[in-house]
């Protein structure tokens, strides 16, 4: 198949394969925080943005009300806004592509399209990257959110241990240089400090002002923490996470000029 | 049933931020402010995440056997694990704890 010559769709795949198994740890702990299997899949058709999804039921099984765990959410989903706009200047979508691009835009396929530099490829790169994991996602939160239910109590088989594990290792990429691990540290602690005193799900609001307050006075690189889940280049990109300010890298990578800088 | 009305109010956000990058004006992106917020929100309220599931218990601090999840989900992932491998990790080792009696 001519497809399958194409780079950009060759590492779409392998990234939703990659992404979609992932979907059953979100759909096992969705259940077991209490959500029902329609909630479930409601997130995952319709909010599609692990991150957010993982934060949503996070803030619901540590007895977090609805409206803490929809701000958390929606919170973390701020960076598919930038991913939008990148992906706009990168691909000019028009019609209806335009809409349909808007809910695949996440993480990985505006990492695998930011990745090429002919912009062909950056196409197919998003396109098979966004339905692909789409499509995969949804299955395995199904397969996730069925298997979940039928645990009987979650903790003996440690699901609360694997949502701690899922946090950690969504926010692992993104401890890059001194500067995101001191941020992470600061909203760590900011976040145990609120615990006593305020409602739960709220600490965690706490740590986002804190984070924002960060990134408004500081001068550190301006795609920090925008990171993918998964990166779909492998660990090893030269030129990128050197530290220091990169204002002038930051946009000729956004201009997709140098595919081997960014993803 | 509230909770299906802020989960709806959660996606409807969720893709309002999406397609709103598709119609701001390209100069927006040259403000590298909006673009770091972004960024060190993302971080921050990972970190949190993490640390509410790890030691937060209702409106209370406990350590208990997630801490040792959050340690092994440490290890595997200096280890490179992928996230599947980092996420049973966790999972198997907070049950094992709870099998030796640590709750």
């Amino acid at each position: 198949m001519k497809l399958l010559a194409s780079p950009a769709v060759r590492v779409g795949i392998s990234i939703s394969i990659a992404t979609g198994l992932y979907g059953v740890s979100f759909g096992a702990l969705a259940v077991t925080s209490g959500l029902n299997f329609w909630q479930a899949m409601a997130l995952s058709l319709l909010l599609f943005s692990g991150g957010s999804q993982f934060a949503f039921i996070g803030v619901v099984a540590g007895g977090g009300s609805g409206i803490a765990a929809m701000s958390a959410a929606t919170l973390l989903g701020m960076r598919n806004g930038i991913y939008g706009m990148q992906l706009n200047a990168l691909l000019r979508p028009t019609g209806w592509r335009k809409y349909i691009g808007a809910q695949l835009t996440i993480d990985e396929s505006t990492a695998t399209s930011t990745g090429q530099a002919d912009p062909a490829e950056q196409r197919r790169g998003f396109w098979t990257a966004g339905v692909g994991v789409y499509v995969l996602w949804n299955l395995f939160t199904a397969v996730g959110a069925l298997a979940g239910s039928g645990l009987g109590d979650p903790k003996q088989w440690g699901l609360d241990g694997a949502a701690v594990a899922a946090f950690l290792a969504l926010l692992w990429p993104r401890l890059k240089g001194r500067e995101p691990i001191a941020i992470a540290a600061v909203c760590a602690v900011a976040t145990v400090v609120a615990v006593p005193f305020v409602p739960a799900g709220v600490p965690i609001l706490v740590a986002a002002v804190v984070a924002a307050l960060v990134g408004w006075f500081s001068h550190g690189r301006r795609d920090e923490g925008l990171e993918p889940d998964v990166e779909p280049y492998g660990a090893h990109r030269p030129g990128h996470h050197q530290g220091g300010d990169s204002h002038g890298a930051g946009v000729q990578r956004k201009e997709g000029t140098d595919p081997g800088a960014d993803a | 049933m509230s909770l299906w009305i802020w989960l709806l109010i959660a996606c409807a956000l969720a893709y309002a931020w999406k397609i709103m990058g598709y119609f701001v004006p390209a100069r927006f992106l040259e403000d590298p402010r909006t673009s770091r917020i972004a960024g060190t929100m993302t971080i921050g309220l990972l970190a949190s995440l993490t640390v509410v599931n790890a030691v937060v218990s209702g409106q209370a601090l406990a350590a208990d056997a997630r801490l040792g999840a959050l340690a092994a989900a440490a290890i595997a992932l200096v280890l490179r694990a992928p996230f599947l491998v980092v996420v049973i990790a966790g999972a198997g080792t907070a049950a094992l704890l709870r099998v030796a009696g640590w709750s």
